[in-house]
């Protein structure tokens, strides 16, 4: 029983510590949260918030420490045990059934007797209230990564949960969506909920949090009011050092084109999906290309169609390098000097299951890892450490699985290793999506170093700020078809913003050159 | 109460290579007390099936001859079965690759040629490539299951043995028997250990199993069938080919059966009749998963298995039980495993009714 006038912590944490083969996630970590408060955990990739919010939410089990809830000593013994005691959490990795349907997948979360069509309602209800807007009948394996964070909130919200988590929620949200999101949460705190938000974004937490545990290395380097810090005491807080300062230097000169898409249609296969419409984009050496756009609005059709995963009909649509590639699988776009990161990481970029050794050969296998069929260990091996030395990979090793590592960190063996097979051409979604800013400006200034060498690079991302600071020029993609190309210093955030909606003026689409120097 | 299986978040590794232990320690105590049911001493029992069968150098030799088939189609299967490509046909694919082996040997019955042995383990492992060619063509033309076409050709195998040896193949001066002639000399495996049965065929056998170790541990090709059987999604983004995948996948195993049915007929039988094999090509199934789809379990399993089918014979003639007790072995080997391999995933857990 809760006194209504004893100021018990909704959760209280004390000395808790998890060990992973060769890393100590968590090192005597305490973290209290009050009712209604709105409470950051900020740090690093690998700094152990993950393995945090896991372990309040039963999802792995502490190897030491007491968890307290409501006042109570309570063993989390699984995900199930944690809603029953009113936690909900937003992961970063999603959980969700790709082959159900939006409201069969929250209707597995909830406990008591299926009733999808009441459900639907209920998801309707909650999607309208707080800004979400998703049809409760769609299959989720059709869902953008944007569309699927929304239905994991919702998916939350309806249980009801006393302490909510949630795992850098605000990174493929559209600026007006995040600050819906913001309301949603104050509203939320008001009622009495906690909120447990991870998060990188500094200027986020000190708009909304109220309090915040700052973890470096597993253990907690300090506890603060964002309020009363400026992002750069937080940032120093949390890296240990002042961020470095990117110079974007001087917008490239346009060498030759290396990816030129010729008016390509494609009609989406899912019934769910965004069919692609005349689109034209040229990418040239030494030049940064950025599509922004909301999640859903054509990128993954965009992408597959580039990197060859959904080979086209038309062999001029997509040229890599001067060659007619519409019709080549991914392997021979890749011979011809493309490299590709994608969206999801785990099970696409990286096999969860394998080694990094072994997930360096996934792509990299050109780079002398093989003789006459067979594989070349100590080549992969070398690759795969020369990589996580380079991009500073915080994990047990090459030998450690591709699961075992941090979202951020898997992310940065990727672009790593794309990187490091020296492309003409680089194409990267979404490439520091629920990365710490440490390690995302680590990935920005590596993109740049590799156009400054002269490799054309497309970004498709839906952080504006991040198109904003790395592109040359910028376009935007809405509804399947492709905006007029703008250099990023003649246009601002409102502008692009605006034609994220699908308003662009006609005029510029008609005939315009897509490179405009 | 009410029993309920929780996913573990952490699955071990070291249990994965434990639970083929559990399923072997739990058929034993179960086949103890069948034994018990049918009205035999367990201890008995156990003693006949188990040991008896392993008494002398014949015993130990027979053994190695029965776990020869078994080895090489599991070894086979398992490069599909690695790479989610289900051939459950590897019977049927033993059968022809033993048609085609024998059709080499009765069509040169008086050859001296020491080719004759090589063309006929050629011969019989493109038999068996040859039916597995169909369901891998029907599944990458068609999007046919290969579960299902490759076991229903498995029955059109048998029916086309039993046809041959009935009609075209049937020894003339084989008093009407459903048999072929006996094979030549030449075209007969040497045998290994003078005095038993056992063959040349087994050191194909281990020869398959090594260059079965190598290539899904070492080859460039092996890995991209472990990855498109772990993640499609990142076999399809690297860019590596979904129907040379299935086609590999079958072919290896339908290679591997054509080479056993080959050894079948050439070396303990040394002709073709109705009862080519005691469903080999079905327990390698159970061989391959006992074995972890790893070529070094596959070689213990298969021994495993291959005790088995001796156990049952051992079993009809001492203790006048139904030679079937060793499909009942077999098939409880087979359940407690999946059984346990439930519990590497998952944790079981009662909870009490909700009031």
């Amino acid at each position: 029983m809760i006194h209504e006038s004893s100021p018990t912590p909704r959760l209280a944490i004390k000395g808790m510590r998890k060990v992973y083969p060769a890393v100590v996630a968590n090192d005597n970590v305490d973290l209290t949260v009050m009712p209604g408060e709105i409470h950051a955990v900020v740090g690093e990739n690998g700094a152990g918030k993950s393995t945090l919010m896991k372990a309040i939410y039963g999802a792995i089990r502490p190897d030491a420490g007491e968890i307290r809830w409501e006042g109570k000593v309570v063993t989390i013994r699984n995900p199930a045990h944690a809603r029953e005691l009113g936690i909900g959490m937003v992961f970063q990795h999603f959980s969700l059934f790709e082959t159900l349907t939006v409201a069969q997948n929250v209707a597995l979360a909830l406990p008591g007797k299926f009733d999808l069509a009441g459900l639907a309602r209920r998801i309707t209800e909650v999607s309208d209230r707080y800004g979400l807007p998703i049809d409760p009948r769609r299959l989720v394996h059709a869902l953008s990564v944007g569309e699927r964070q929304r239905v994991e909130i919702i998916r939350c919200l309806l249980q009801e949960p006393r302490l909510l988590i949630l795992d850098e929620p605000t990174s493929v949200l559209t600026p007006q969506a995040v600050r819906k999101l913001f309301e949603t949460l104050r509203q939320l705190a008001a009622e009495g909920c906690s909120i447990l938000y991870i998060s990188h974004k500094l200027d986020e937490i000190q708009e909304l949090c109220h309090t915040a545990t700052i973890l470096r290395g597993g253990k907690v380097t300090g506890t603060c009011i964002p309020s009363q810090e400026t992002p750069k005491t937080m940032a120093r807080m949390m890296i240990g050092e002042d961020l470095p300062v990117i110079h974007h230097g001087e917008p490239g000169e346009g060498g030759e084109v290396r990816l030129r898409i010729d008016g390509l249609c494609h009609a989406a296969e899912d019934p769910f999906g965004t069919s692609l419409r005349n689109v034209h984009l040229e990418v040239r050496s030494g030049e940064i290309v950025g599509i922004a756009g909301v999640s859903g609005n054509g990128q993954q059709e965009l992408l597959k169609a580039i990197s060859g995963e959904q080979p086209l009909t038309e062999r001029k649509a997509v040229q890599v390098c001067g060659v007619q590639a519409g019709r080549m699988g991914p392997a021979r776009r890749r011979g011809l000097g493309m490299c590709f990161v994608p969206e999801e990481r785990l099970g696409r970029g990286a096999v969860p299951r394998l080694t990094l050794t072994e997930n360096a050969l996934l792509t990299a296998h050109r780079k002398g890892m093989l003789t006459s069929g067979m594989i070349k260990f100590r080549a992969a091996r070398r690759f795969a450490e020369e990589c996580i030395a380079r991009f500073d990979v915080r994990c047990g090793g090459a030998g450690s699985e591709a699961k075992s590592l941090s979202g951020g960190n898997l992310q940065k063996f990727i672009v790593g290793r794309e990187i490091m097979q020296e492309p003409k051409l680089l194409v990267l979604a979404q490439p520091t999506w629920g990365v710490d800013v440490g390690a995302a400006s680590f990935i920005r200034r590596s993109l740049l170093e590799l156009r400054a060498k002269g490799t054309a690079i497309l970004v498709i991302s839906e952080e504006l700020d991040e198109l904003f600071e790395i592109c040359d020029r910028l376009v935007v993609i809405a509804k399947g078809t492709l905006s007029p190309a703008k250099v990023t210093s003649q246009t601002g955030v409102e502008e692009i913003g605006i034609w994220m909606s699908g308003m662009w003026p006609e005029s510029a689409a008609a005939g315009e050159p897509s490179h405009v120097a | 109460m009410l029993l309920k299986f929780e996913q573990r978040t952490e699955p071990s590794a070291l249990m994965s290579y434990l639970s083929p232990v559990f399923a072997v320690g739990l058929m034993l105590a179960s086949g103890m007390l069948l034994f018990l049911f049918l009205g035999k001493s367990p201890v008995e029992g156990f003693r006949v099936f188990f040991l008896h069968p392993l008494r002398d150098t014949y015993g130990i030799c027979e053994l190695f001859l029965k776990a020869t088939p078994l080895m090489l189609c599991a070894v086979g299967v398992s490069v599909g079965f690695r790479a989610n490509v289900w051939n459950i046909g590897a019977e049927g694919q033993l059968l022809v690759g033993s048609l085609a082996a024998g059709a080499v040997a009765l069509h040169f019955p008086n050859s001296t040629s020491s080719l004759l042995l090589p063309a006929m383990v050629v011969a019989g492992a493109l038999g068996g490539m040859a039916w597995a060619a169909i369901p891998s063509w029907l599944r990458t033309r068609f999007n046919a299951n290969e579960i299902l076409t490759s076991l229903m050709l498995v029955y059109v195998a048998q029916l086309v043995v039993s046809w041959l040896v009935h009609g075209p193949w049937k020894d003339p001066e084989g008093f009407n028997f459903p048999q072929t002639r006996m094979f030549q000399a030449k075209a007969m495996l040497p045998v290994l250990v003078a005095g038993t049965r056992v063959n040349a065929a087994l050191l194909i056998a281990i020869g398959a199993l090594i260059i079965g170790w190598v290539f899904m541990n070492r080859s460039f090709m092996g890995y991209q069938m472990k990855v498109a059987g772990q993640a499609e999604n990142a076999s399809r983004y690297a860019g590596f080919s979904a129907k040379h995948t299935i086609w590999l996948g079958m072919l290896a195993g339908g290679a591997m059966a054509g080479i056993a049915g080959m050894a079948e007929v050439s070396g303990p039988m040394g002709q073709i009749t109705e009862h080519i094999s005691p469903g080999y090509g079905f327990a390698a199934m159970i061989v391959a998963f006992v074995g972890r789809l790893n070529p070094i379990g596959i070689f213990f399993s298969s021994l495993l298995l291959a005790l088995l089918y001796l156990g049952g014979e051992q079993a009809q003639q001492y203790l006048n039980l139904p030679y079937s007790i060793s499909n009942v072995f077999q098939g409880m080997l087979l359940f407690f495993l999946l059984a346990s391999d439930v519990f590497i995933n998952f944790r079981p857990r009662l909870i009490g009714r909700k009031k």
